[in-house]
């Protein structure tokens, strides 16, 4: 604890020896922190706050922090709510009244609590709505139901599914291979390693072109299997596993044998629940990208009903009108099952990329 | 990993208790169709049977995708299948390279590549040395004996598990002429602007967001570096009579070399795939400002009306040869800085 002070105070050479500097130390670095926690997290809090307004609450600037409403009456003798607005009366008092319809300039207006009293002409420079903070949540039920060119169901469905079916097979095949890797010893086993983890570095990028040949071959373009399948030989999976398994005792597969297990019996029962911990990495990891992923489905995925959640999510917002208050309530919803995954597994997640530095 | 497993761990315990019945009968059935397989080749050519999978997965979607991307590139016309594609040899690189100066795009055949190619210096340069600087001052920032760590730790990590589209999505909003920067610029007195449509403007904030959605996960590694240098290490040099800055000149930085130096060769090969956030956030835009090489790949081959999937492959090329040269030179300077 004590090394780990020292190394940043370095940071704040400016600052000569003496109690003072420790303080000052201490408040730039909490400046930071603050500073940090305000950029880091300031916008996504916005994109909450701005997705519980209203059309017309988006577009009022300067923007207001919180979402406001229009105070809606209902009064007597009218089938729809009325708008309610605070009103500037030629005697220079104010009365809150409800607006029936406007006619150019001029407003019709009636008092809720005297609705007998009969329609009040004003000009509409004298009234000034009144405003509620109230969260628009047919931002988010909207989309739900039905939205054209957004079937958010279809997509979060897709999505869903391949994320799910990947990982599984990810998780699957990664650690038949890793089990093979790790513990058999047979020919080519060595250069069959290196071919895997020498296209760590070879993203999809580089070959998207042939991928695509390969997957309009087997017919799988515009279906999730073409999206699910490429990636589904990850080497840093297979890496991480094999590493992992090195580390459990041959002895233990041996002693199975001895009792007459098959290799198979053996990975199922005994590899696999042993390696518990690197399938949880792994399944996390996968989880991320395959949520995540966007380029090769754009490429895979050309009809609107196939479309992932990103993929939809962008199609959407990209068109000329763009519908803000949906795009912001969309983008929330995709980005709540990552913030729940992450508010559970936190720990989890930061301390395995710190020991496996894979992202 | 220690006690931080146990969570995930009880989660997969759940999956697990659901998936274990499911699976019953598809394992009974592998085992069954195995068992004999094994008496004939023995239990050490079962390793080509737990290998297959993986191996059939990764050959056709992986290797021979590699290998055939030579022929794409020395192929032409917009046809897909191979068959189809008229032999051109080395006309597409050709074509890319086809240019009066190498230093102004305006002067190429291929403008927009050579266009993507200077935006993707630009961007790599700016961009990297941004995460490096950041991750570095925060990881040395959570390193200090602060309050509630954990909070500010995952503070700075949250964005890096958001989607590119997600995180595009949240800074154009922020961006956007009635949006909240510039609410808070005229409050400063300063002069509102559309950012992300603005010639100056539009490669900064590129970069900015992308610093911001990545920086985290780099300080993470960082962290972790710096929590391994040893303490002894500190008390040693204060018995020296080190001040702060020679405790970080002489021996913070040389200990965490090596993690700096893994920072700088994965954030410079992301650096030069980058697509996903730009594409959403400004399109490649204004004009083609921020279009980077992915782009060009992308749009030649997949987006634009007329296929050139020839010329998208020859592209591809030029970029899988920098990523090799980077990973060659991570290898060979990563081998001499563990030397000295």
């Amino acid at each position: 604890m004590m090394g780990a002070e020292r190394i940043s105070i370095s940071r704040f050479l400016s600052l000569r020896s003496g109690g003072a500097r420790i303080n000052s130390a201490d408040a730039l670095t909490y400046l930071y922190l603050t500073f940090g926690t305000i950029l880091m997290f300031g916008p996504v809090l916005w994109l909450v706050a701005s997705s519980f307004k209203t059309q017309a609450g988006l577009v009022k600037y300067p923007p207001p922090l919180l979402p406001y409403q229009q105070v809606q009456v209902e009064v007597e003798g009218f089938d729809k709510a009325l708008p309610l607005f605070t009103v500037t009366m030629e005697d220079g008092s104010s009365r809150e009244l409800a607006q029936i319809r406007r006619v150019g300039i001029e407003a019709r207006m009636v008092d809720p609590a005297d609705p007998a009293a009969g329609e009040i002409k004003v000009n509409i420079r004298q009234r000034e709505p009144v405003e509620e903070v109230k969260l628009a949540w047919e931002n988010y039920l909207d989309p739900l139901v039905e939205l054209e060119n957004f079937d958010f169901v279809t997509y979060l469905k897709n999505s869903v599914v391949v994320t799910t079916v990947a990982t599984a097979i990810t998780l699957v095949i990664n650690s038949m291979a890793g089990f093979a890797l790790s513990k058999y010893k047979f020919k080519g086993r060595d250069a069959i390693f290196v071919l895997f983890i020498s296209t760590l570095m070879i993203p999809i990028t580089v070959i998207l072109v042939p991928v695509f040949l390969v997957i309009t071959s087997i017919g799988w373009k515009n279906n999730l299997w073409g999206v699910i399948i490429p990636g589904a030989a990850t080497p840093t999976g297979i890496f991480l596993l094999r590493q992992y398994m090195l580390t459990i005792p041959d002895e233990l597969l041996d002693a199975a044998r001895i009792d007459g297990a098959s290799e198979w019996h053996i990975y199922w029962r005994i590899i696999l629940p042993l390696a518990r911990p690197a399938l949880a990495v792994l399944a996390i990891f996968s989880v991320m990208w395959r949520w995540n992923d966007f380029l090769w489905p754009l490429i895979v995925l050309s009809q609107n009903d196939l479309f992932t959640l990103q993929v939809g999510l962008n199609a959407f917002q990209g068109e000329l009108q763009i519908q803000w208050h949906y795009v912001l309530a969309m983008t929330v919803v995709t980005l709540l099952p990552i913030t729940l995954v992450f508010a559970f597994l936190q720990r989890f997640i930061t301390t395995g990329i710190a020991t496996t530095g894979m992202k | 990993m220690g006690e931080s497993v146990r969570k995930p761990l009880r989660l997969l315990n759940v999956l697990e208790a659901i998936a274990r019945p499911l699976l019953l009968i598809p394992v009974a059935v592998v085992e069954f169709v195995l068992t004999p397989i094994q008496k004939r080749v023995g239990i050490d050519k079962m390793g080509y049977f737990f290998v297959l999978p993986n191996l059939l997965i990764f050959g056709i979607f992986v290797l021979f995708p590699m290998l055939l991307n030579f022929y794409y590139a020395m192929t032409g016309g917009t046809k897909l299948f191979p068959q189809d594609r008229p032999f051109v040899g080395l006309d597409n690189f050709a074509t890319l390279f086809d240019c009066e100066d190498f230093l102004s795009p305006n002067s190429c055949q291929e403008d927009l590549f050579w266009r993507g190619i200077s935006n993707t210096i630009q961007f790599v340069v700016l961009q990297v040395s941004g995460i490096v600087l950041f991750s570095l001052v925060t990881a040395l920032v959570l390193n200090r004996k602060i309050v509630a760590r954990g909070f500010f730790r995952s503070v700075f990590f949250y964005p890096v598990l958001l989607s590119p589209v997600v995180v595009a999505l949240i800074w154009k909003w922020v961006l956007q002429h009635e949006g909240v920067l510039n609410a808070i610029v005229e409050i400063f007195g300063g002069e509102s602007k559309r950012w992300l449509l603005d010639i100056n403007w539009a490669m900064f904030w590129v970069v900015f967001v992308s610093v911001w959605a990545l920086m985290g996960f780099y300080t993470l590694i960082l962290l972790a570096g710096l929590q391994s240098i040893p303490p002894e290490l500190y008390e040693a040099s204060s018995i020296d009579g080190a001040n702060h800055w020679q405790d970080f000149r002489f021996v913070t930085m040389p200990l965490l070399m090596p993690t700096m130096f893994v920072v700088l060769v994965l954030s410079l090969i992301r650096a030069v795939q980058m697509f996903d956030h730009i594409f959403v956030l400004t399109g490649g835009g204004p004009g083609t400002r921020t279009q980077l090489m992915v782009q060009y790949i992308y749009t030649t081959g997949f987006s634009n009306q007329i296929q050139l999937f020839g010329l998208s492959a020859a592209a591809s090329m030029v970029l899988g040869i920098s990523l090799l040269v980077l990973t060659l030179l991570q290898l060979r300077l990563g081998n001499q800085s563990s030397l000295a």
